[in-house]
């Protein structure tokens, strides 16, 4: 089973590898360490929120919620600054972390207590999510001379040649790693998607399990919002719109079986990454951005007729066509 | 679901169970909106505003039939405003071209129903998720409009491809609300009355036992995926009709408003029940909830959230009150 995980993992990042260097073939501008690392920067936000969907998925869940999350979030701790711009910077982060697993903990109790399907809890929460924004602001933009500029300092201040915001994102990237390999919480999260049934006999409640996957889901996104208004310097109703969908896209993209139980966070780092390094290198080599969204598409499609192939199991022949119009 | 149900020592009466069920609540739903609204705009009791209100969701009801159709045998589809994006450009194309009314309204149909047969085939023929499928394809078929048209709009169609999305069959009366009720009757007919409908319900509750009692369950979810682009294409039609334009942004978001009408309807998102009946008020709730907001001035995000706080509450309010009778 590891062996297939690894070999998957293998093939993304062959692909990566192709795609870098048809790139630099020629534009070998693109491939200088110093714009890698500024893909790398841009693409840290679809990054942690990839590992946050990534852990949801597992769960057999799935959630809609974490762009309307970082939207709302972000205009909160926005509206935060301008109210207080003298507030330190590490109760901002408090801030953001705790009101977006508070939004993911809405998701998550729906879920686990009224066994409401995930799909609709959270179709339901992304627009309240967004319209909550609009009667916090009456629609109104916070742009980047209402916020303080230590505010605003956060994602680009750079420590040891990268900015904070990608340190933010290579730290998540460790951090859950180890929470997914190697603590019991994160295993819970793989049994309660593989096999719920045993699962439960195993001693792991799911519905619960599934509640801290939210509410993990919303913190990240809790996060990542401060870092993106920060970053962009502007707040507004549809920051985000539609990104949602590019993050599934990531997970799936990264080998993350929608069917939950199977996916990896270095797997979703690479499908992210994939995604990243497309969106940054079609205006490089002159094909227009229009591009973008067909090419991603393509690229889910593929990706998840590949994970099907790996993921076939192959005993049970009896019941292989049942299966297969199942 | 994990919820145990006690055994009743009689059955219900008919009448006990028309009156309790999924339906009748919707409906008094349906009846309060209409009332509150009657009292809070001196506007809304006017046939040709009311007539206006259809607007707000005939050609979205129109593919919410065949998705209510698709979520009760289990499978989703995601791309379905995509389809309309890429129909849409594709009869602006035509038009450009010089394509009369009758060649329009032959490529909309044929574009959605080779996206619906592109999705059939992944999900039926290569036994894939129809979730992420659909996920892929929504971007794939927004994203060739977007190729074709980039920051462009068609504009330009002959002048009698107004009717379907502007003309009026008798007074008051849109061709859009005619066509919308015949594909109602059509598709209540299929799901409530024909074998064909009776295999969708059977492979949504159980699709290998389906399989094993002779349906052939990929073929019906691959009519099913064609009925879901077709539609799409017959609500293309009407929508580019209406606006008289095609940008690659129409019908954005629609996918998700439409999932919501047909759970909303009460057809259970999991799969294996549901009626038209249901997706049909459904459908007037929607329509009137957004018309009345909007006669009161209260801006589209805020209806959104009452559209989204409807969706949960209406699921969670009957299991509330089930585990609070439970103790």
């Amino acid at each position: 089973m590891k062996r297939i995980l690894a070999s998957r993992e293998a093939l993304l990042l062959v692909a990566i590898g192709l795609l870098l260097a048809l790139i630099a073939t020629r534009f070998p501008g693109f491939v200088t360490p110093s714009n890698l690392a500024a893909v790398f920067n841009d693409t840290a936000p679809l990054i942690l929120l990839a590992i946050g969907q990534m852990i949801v998925i597992l769960t057999r869940c799935i959630d809609l919620s974490v762009a309307a999350n970082l939207a709302l979030t972000g205009m909160v701790v926005s509206l935060i600054n301008i109210a207080a711009p003298g507030l330190p910077i590490i109760a901002i982060f408090a801030v953001a972390i705790g009101f977006g697993a508070l939004l993911g903990m809405f998701n998550g109790i729906l879920v686990w207590k009224l066994a409401i399907p995930p799909i609709v809890v959270t179709l339901g929460t992304m627009t309240i999510f967004r319209g909550i924004i609009f009667l916090l602001t009456e629609g109104k933009w916070v742009n980047s001379h209402e916020m303080s500029d230590a505010f605003k300092a956060v994602p680009r201040t750079v420590i040891l040649g990268l900015p904070v915001l990608s340190w933010i994102a290579i730290a998540a990237v460790i951090l859950f790693s180890i929470v997914m390999t190697r603590t019991t919480l994160g295993r819970a999260f793989y049994a309660a998607g593989g096999n719920p049934h045993a699962a439960t006999y195993a001693g792991i409640n799911v519905g619960r399990t599934q509640f801290w996957a939210f509410t993990t889901s919303g913190a990240i996104a809790g996060l990542t919002g401060y870092l993106w208004v920060s970053r962009f310097a502007v707040a507004y109703v549809d920051v985000a719109g539609g990104f949602e969908l590019t993050v599934v896209a990531a997970c799936v993209i990264g080998g993350v079986s929608i069917m939950g139980g199977i996916g990896s966070v270095p797997g979703a780092l690479l499908g992210a990454l994939f995604l990243g390094i497309i969106a940054n290198a079609l205006p490089v080599v002159n094909i227009s951005p229009f591009w973008q969204m067909a090419i991603s598409g393509a690229a889910i499609i593929i990706a998840v007729v590949l994970n099907a192939q790996a993921n076939r199991s192959p005993g049970r022949i009896i019941l292989k066509r049942a299966e297969r119009a199942g | 679901m994990t919820a145990s149900r006690g055994i009743p020592d009689r059955l219900r009466t008919p009448m006990e169970r028309n009156l309790k069920s999924w339906e009748s609540l919707l409906m008094l739903v349906a009846i309060g909106i209409f009332v509150a609204n009657s009292f809070a705009s001196p506007y809304f009791l006017n046939a040709w505003n009311l007539s206006d209100a259809t607007f707000n969701f005939t050609e979205k009801a129109m593919i919410a039939f065949a998705m209510a159709l698709l979520i009760i045998s289990g499978e989703i589809d995601l791309s379905v405003a995509a389809i309309i994006a890429l129909a849409s450009t594709a009869m602006g194309a035509a038009a450009q071209a010089g394509v009369g009314t009758e060649g329009l309204v032959l490529i909309g149909l044929s574009v959605g129903l080779l996206c619906g047969a592109f999705n059939g085939i992944l999900v039926t023929g290569l036994g894939l998720p129809s979730i992420v499928v659909t996920i892929g394809t929504m971007s794939l078929f927004r994203g060739i409009s977007f190729i074709i048209l980039g920051d462009q709009a068609y504009r330009g169609y002959p002048p009698d491809f107004a009717f379907f999305g502007q003309g009026y069959v008798w007074w008051v009366i849109s061709f859009e609300f005619v066509l919308f009720a015949i594909i109602a009757a059509i598709y209540a007919v299929l799901l409530h009355m024909t074998n064909f409908g009776r295999a969708v319900y059977a492979i949504g509750n159980n699709a290998t036992g389906a399989l094993f009692s002779g349906i052939r369950v990929g073929r019906v979810k691959f009519i099913l995926f064609l009925l879901t682009g077709l539609m799409s294409g017959v609500a293309a039609i009407c929508l580019t009709s209406r606006l008289g334009s095609t940008r690659p942004s129409i019908a954005f978001g629609w996918e998700l408003e439409i999932v919501t009408m047909v759970v909303l309807g009460g057809v259970n998102i999991l799969g294996g029940s549901g009626s038209i009946l249901g997706v049909v008020i459904a459908a007037f709730v929607m329509g009137l909830v957004t018309f009345g907001l909007g006669l009161l001035n209260v801006p589209g995000i805020v209806m959104s959230i009452v559209i989204g706080a409807l969706l949960i509450s209406v699921i969670a309010l009957p299991r509330l009150w089930s585990m609070w009778r439970a103790g």
